[in-house]
Parts: C-alpha cells; sequence; structure tokens
C-alpha cells in the first residue's frame, strides 16, 4: 500500500467502517408442523469492521460466528437486518457485476485446506480463474505474475514453481496458503476466514497468523478472523467480538477486553483456555460447556443459565451492548450496574 | 500420586525387565505395506506405564502418535502392522495374539475412548443399549447387573442416568465425550487409551473433561495413555511426556521438566507455537517448514531440516536416544550429557 499516512491505526473504527451491519439477524427453521420450532442463529448483530483491521470473531461451537461468516459472504440471506459494504446495502446488490464485484472485495477462506482445493488440478487452477473472472483485464501474462505475486506474498517460494504442484504434493499449510493467495488474487477489501488455522499443527498455525497480519500490514487487506482460540485471537486481531448464543456478548480492542474481560462468558472463555504457564483454575471447571438454548428463546440474557452472577432482570430483559470503557462494549446487566463482574 | 513411578522409570528395558510397569513397549516398529513402498509410522519405541501413572503422548499429525496408540491397543488394520516389538500388558505380550484371546483383555483391562464419539457411538440404538452390548459382550448376563452399573458409571462422570435411553444426536459434543469415558470405565479396566478425546470440544467442554478425567483416575487409579497435538492441554494433567517426531521418540520425561527445561529442539519449538493470552505480546515465529515425508524418510536426524540448531553431523548421523537423568532425548545436543540407550 502506497498511502500509508492516510490509513487509519488499525484497532479503531474510522467514521465510515469497511462493512458494517445493522441488527443482522439469522433464524433457522427446524422440525415441521405442530413441531415447527425456530434456531436463532443470529440475533441482533451490529458489526463494524474497519480498513486494514483484523477483527476475531471468537465464541464456542453453536454460537453463531459462522453463521455471520456465511451471511457476509452472501451465502446465506439474513432473515432480518442488512449489512452494508462500503456504506452500500448488500442487499440491493443484484446485477451480476456488483455481485461479481462483492464476492471480489470480500472473498472467504475455509477452515478446512485438504477439503477445499480441488485435488484434480494444480494449485495455479484455482488462482487463475478467478483472476480470469475478477479481474478480466489482465493479459494472459499478466495474469502469470499476478499470480506468482500472491503465492509469494503469502510465503509460498518460489511462486513460479509452487503453482504447478498439485494439492496432494503440499502440506496442510501450504495448503491454507494456497486459499488465502487465491483470496488475495482478488484484490480483496476484506478476508472472510472461517477458523482458518484450526485444522493445521500447532507448529504450522503461527506462520498462517503471520501471514494473516502481513496482509494486513502490507496489502492493506482487512480480515475477519473466525476462531474459537482465543489465545491467537490476542496474537492476530486488533479487536476481538464475543458471541454467545448468537448475541455479541462482549466487543473492543483485543487487549483491552482480554486484560479486562467483563462479561461473565468472557470471563469464563479465558478461564478455561490452556496456559502451560499459569497454574490450572480448577474452580471454573465446573462449568460443563453445555451448549446454550438458542431454539425458540425467550428474552433474558442467553447466558443466565450457566452464570453465577444472575439476577432477576437477567430471566427477563435481553441485555443490550452498552459502551463501559472507550470502544469497549459489553451485553451484561450486572457489569452495566456498575458492579464489579468476577464470575470466573 | 504417581510421581514415585514418574520419574525413576527407565525408558527401555532390556526383556524379562520387571517393573511392575503395567504397560511396556519395547523396540516397538509399525509400518504400512502398501504397493508403492512401505512408510514406517513408528520407529523403535520404547515406554512403560507405571499403574495409576498419565503418560502423555505429544506430536503433529503424521507423527505416528495414533498409530503406536492403535498398535498399543491391538487394533491395526492391513496396511498397518507391527513389525517388530512387544507390547507387553500386564506381563503379557500382546503382540500376536488372536481376537479372541486379546478379547478377555480388551475393555476389562484396557478400553479405549476414541478421538470423535460422533463416529465412535452407534447413531440409531440408544446409549444404554450400546453399554448392554459391550457388558454381554463380556459376560455380564444379568439385566439388573448391567442396568446398575450402566447407571452407576454415567453418575460418575456426571450424566444423570435418564440418557441411557437418549440417543447419540440428542446428547451435546460433550455428554457424547462423557459417556465414551462412561462406556471405557464399566470394567473399570487399569489402563485407559485416549486419541485426542477432546479435540471436537470448545474450550471450556475441553477444560472441564480433563478435570473429569483427572478426577476419575485419581478415584479409580486407573493409568491413562493420552495422544494429543496440544501439549498445553496436558501440562496439568499428565505426569510423564512423550514428544513424538516423524514416527520416533523425540522426548520423554517428567511434565514439568519437560515445560521448564525442554531438551530437543523440537520441544523447544512446540512449546514456543502457543501464544499466550497474558503478558507481553511478542512475535512467534512457530517452527518453519513440516514434518518429513515418510515414505522418503531424510537421511540422520529427522528434525534436521527445521531444526534451528542443526549441526553438519545431524544430516547424516543416525541420532539415538540419550538418557539424562531418567529422562531420554534424541538429539547430538545432549551426547555430551547423556548416556546412549
Amino acid at each position: 500500500m502506497t498511502d500509508q499516512q492516510t490509513a487509519p491505526q488499525p484497532g479503531t473504527v474510522s467514521s465510515a467502517p469497511l462493512l458494517r451491519t445493522d441488527n443482522l439477524t439469522r433464524h433457522f427453521r427446524i422440525g415441521s408442523g405442530l413441531q415447527r420450532k425456530t434456531l436463532h442463529a443470529v440475533d441482533e448483530v451490529n458489526l463494524e469492521i474497519g480498513e486494514r483491521e483484523i477483527v476475531a470473531l471468537a465464541g464456542e461451537s453453536g454460537s453463531g460466528k459462522s453463521t455471520i461468516a456465511r451471511l457476509l459472504a452472501k451465502i446465506y440471506k439474513p432473515t432480518s437486518g442488512e449489512i452494508y459494504f462500503q456504506g452500500r446495502p448488500i442487499s440491493k446488490m443484484h446485477s451480476r457485476r456488483d455481485t461479481l464485484g462483492y464476492r471480489s472485495d470480500v472473498p472467504m477462506v475455509f477452515q478446512d485446506p485438504f477439503a477445499s482445493i480441488n485435488p484434480v488440478f494444480r494449485v495455479s487452477h484455482g488462482v487463475m480463474r478467478s483472476l480470469k473472472l475478477h479481474r478480466p483485464e489482465l493479459s494472459d501474462k499478466e495474469r502469470g505474475a499476478e499470480a506468482v505475486r500472491v503465492f509469494e506474498a503469502v510465503g509460498l517460494t518460489p511462486g513460479a514453481d509452487v503453482l504447478q504442484r498439485f494439492p496432494h504434493e503440499l502440506s496442510g499449510g501450504q495448503r491454507q496458503r494456497v486459499g488465502f493467495a487465491q483470496a488475495l488474487a482478488m484484490r480483496p477489501k476484506l478476508i472472510l476466514a472461517d477458523e482458518p488455522v484450526s485444522m493445521l499443527d500447532v507448529s504450522i498455525r503461527l506462520g498462517l497468523l503471520n501471514v494473516m497480519a502481513q496482509l494486513r500490514d502490507e496489502q492493506g487487506v482487512s480480515i475477519l478472523y473466525i476462531t474459537h482460540d482465543i489465545a491467537s485471537a490476542r496474537y492476530v486481531a486488533d479487536r476481538i467480538v464475543v458471541m454467545y448464543a448468537g448475541h455479541v456478548a462482549e466487543q473492543g480492542p483485543v487487549e483491552e477486553v482480554l486484560a479486562n474481560p467483563r462479561h461473565p462468558y468472557t470471563q469464563l472463555l479465558l478461564s478455561a483456555v490452556p496456559d502451560p504457564r499459569a497454574e490450572l483454575n480448577v474452580a471454573a471447571a465446573t462449568d460443563r460447556g453445555e451448549p446454550p438454548r438458542v431454539i425458540d428463546p425467550t428474552p433474558g440474557c442467553r447466558f443466565r443459565w450457566r452464570c453465577p452472577l444472575a439476577e432477576e432482570i437477567c430471566a427477563t430483559v435481553t441485555p443490550r451492548l452498552e459502551q463501559l470503557a472507550p470502544q469497549h462494549d459489553v451485553a451484561c446487566h450486572v457489569a452495566q450496574s456498575g458492579a464489579e463482574v468476577k464470575a470466573f | 500420586m504417581s510421581s514415585l513411578l514418574s520419574n525413576g522409570l527407565p525408558t527401555s528395558q532390556p526383556a524379562g525387565w520387571n517393573s511392575g510397569a503395567i504397560l511396556e513397549v519395547s523396540d516397538l516398529y509399525v509400518d504400512y505395506i502398501m504397493d508403492r513402498g512401505t512408510v514406517r509410522a513408528v520407529r523403535d519405541v520404547s515406554f512403560a506405564v507405571g499403574p495409576g501413572e498419565f503418560v502423555g503422548i505429544v506430536g503433529e499429525s503424521g507423527c505416528g502418535k495414533s498409530t503406536l496408540l492403535f498398535a498399543i491397543a491391538q487394533l491395526l488394520a492391513p496396511p498397518a502392522g507391527i513389525s517388530a516389538g512387544r507390547v507387553v500388558f500386564k506381563g503379557e505380550n500382546l503382540v500376536g495374539l488372536t481376537d479372541k484371546q486379546l478379547a478377555t483383555v480388551r475393555w476389562r483391562n484396557m478400553s479405549v475412548v476414541m478421538q470423535s464419539a460422533m463416529n465412535a457411538l452407534n447413531p440409531v440404538t440408544n446409549i444404554g443399549k450400546q453399554f448392554r452390548d459391550a457388558m454381554r459382550a463380556h459376560g455380564v448376563t444379568s439385566n439388573q447387573e448391567i442396568a446398575d452399573r450402566s447407571a452407576e458409571v454415567l453418575k460418575m462422570v456426571g450424566i444423570d442416568p435418564v440418557h441411557l435411553r437418549s440417543y447419540p444426536h440428542q446428547l451435546s459434543g460433550g455428554m457424547r465425550q462423557r459417556s465414551m469415558i462412561a462406556m471405557a470405565m464399566l470394567f473399570t479396566p487399569e489402563l485407559v487409551i485416549m486419541d485426542e478425546p477432546t479435540s471436537a470440544l470448545d474450550v471450556v467442554a475441553q477444560r472441564s473433561l480433563m478435570v473429569q478425567i483427572k478426577e476419575l483416575q485419581e478415584q479409580l487409579g486407573f493409568a491413562v495413555v493420552f495422544v494429543t497435538h496440544d501439549m498445553s492441554l496436558v501440562r496439568h494433567f499428565s505426569d510423564r511426556l512423550m514428544v513424538m517426531y516423524a514416527g520416533q521418540v523425540a522426548e520423554l520425561g517428567d511434565t514439568r521438566r519437560l515445560f521448564d527445561e525442554p531438551l530437543h529442539p523440537y520441544t523447544v519449538g512446540l512449546m514456543d507455537a502457543f501464544p499466550s493470552i497474558k503478558g507481553p505480546k511478542v512475535k512467534l515465529a512457530g517452527i518453519p517448514g513440516s514434518p518429513p515425508n515418510l515414505a522418503k524418510p531424510p537421511e540422520g536426524c529427522q528434525f534436521a531440516p527445521r531444526c534451528p540448531q542443526v549441526m553438519d553431523r545431524c544430516r547424516t548421523t543416525e541420532v539415538p536416544l540419550y538418557n539424562l537423568h531418567g529422562d531420554s532425548v534424541r538429539c547430538l545436543l545432549h551426547e555430551a550429557g547423556g548416556s546412549q540407550l
């Protein structure tokens, strides 16, 4: 990126975020007839992702984080609410040109590097195809050069050589880099990365996380990093959004949230991270990690069944996000009442 | 509890050595014999597990840790097979026993908890029936006895016995994994082998399950062999830790010592691969490169191509295990300080 000076600082949302969701909601119908129920996967989520910013979306399975990725990738349609990309509502993008444009601005990198690359083609196939589709102005020669450039940008060197390999000749870490290279070829503004390192070995993960930080710093790309691994979120992200049962529980700058977690669920998550450098916290181990109830939920805080601090109001009124420290929002009645929250 | 054993046990014993260990694996080799050639997935692995001891086996995918575990439980199927070595469980060599002979050992004295409870439980029958099948297969015929024991083990892992009538899909991931562990407890085994039992779970459920396993272990006194790719997970639970790389033992020793002063450069690299949630944020590099292809293993030390402290000799010399104060490490850096095993 050439305009380093004008680029906003990572970690702060500028006045016009790159992407913004407005009460984004997605429900799924399950069962039929009298058994019909509604699963609230994502409920009224307001998310903001700034320019050149890595936002970690953290939470347990079933918290709705992958549903958000699919909504942003236009795989699902929202039940209600809207997604604004560079100020434009994406539900209004109907033409092929708009859709193609959005898809190249916001590509996705998938969790499983073994399933997401076609095994019968050389790895150049995917990159060249998307270059042809999304950047038709390039000549054949330019396309080849561009493919080499994006491969080398994610650490696959020498690019020309790696491009000629078949997926089975590459390790898991290298394949996942191919995923990022394919996304990068479209000159994206925002990459949706759904658990991009969870299938990789621990010794390989850091390399990929460093690639993500590099893409932000050198290519000016924003990344929505979906993960259940808080430590890796802290390592690479500027801001963190903690989800629980389809709601945002807490969000803010990653250091601030992890140093002063105010939502009991964030505290529980943090206490459960295996940390070889710390003593074991057995006290909090009584929580079983049972999944939340999101089928036909009643009003109230969805964490109340697991929360040692739950009060009467938590069972009747759904807590809304409220700013409790600069840029640090928490959806918890107890925290909002001004009391110090120390649940786990 | 088992600290007595964790320090004093040598890692490789001569044949006929009587240690009181309940499991002794010696000089074990496992090969996958395929048309394209032979892949040696486990190479010369020896270790012992004392009664009530918790031994963690750590390594990356493809390092042979799951193959080793299958070899111990005698569950290997072609093309994989044990080509040399012994697996002695309670004084009896299991290698070469027929399924019928193994049946008396499996589940009664030794049980296995697999990685994915989702796949390990039968989706079309309820939990209680699966418990019943296991007990009938091992000679328990009284329905009352079966019902009582099933309810008892479920209670032990913190699940309400009403779930004996539940089908696997009606339980959460954590509950399914707990019922697998309950099933492994049916006959109060002396050794439980676990293959990444928590890998499909969230951190909160994972920690809760680990604490539960440790509690059961302290209460019932069984030994655990626990395979995982995440060494921080077993930090607080295992007595000894074995780090595997490319089918071999890279380092084996007391868990605390291994975390405080790792000997093998690979162990050091693994430790530095975990970002922390506390303390200053530092840039970490992980371990560059990837593990070797076991069909074409490199000459010399298997870790040499990725090792930050590699010496010329490492690329040509087959590195033996060295014994350092009872722990062992396969690295030429420790040649001077240790005795060859």
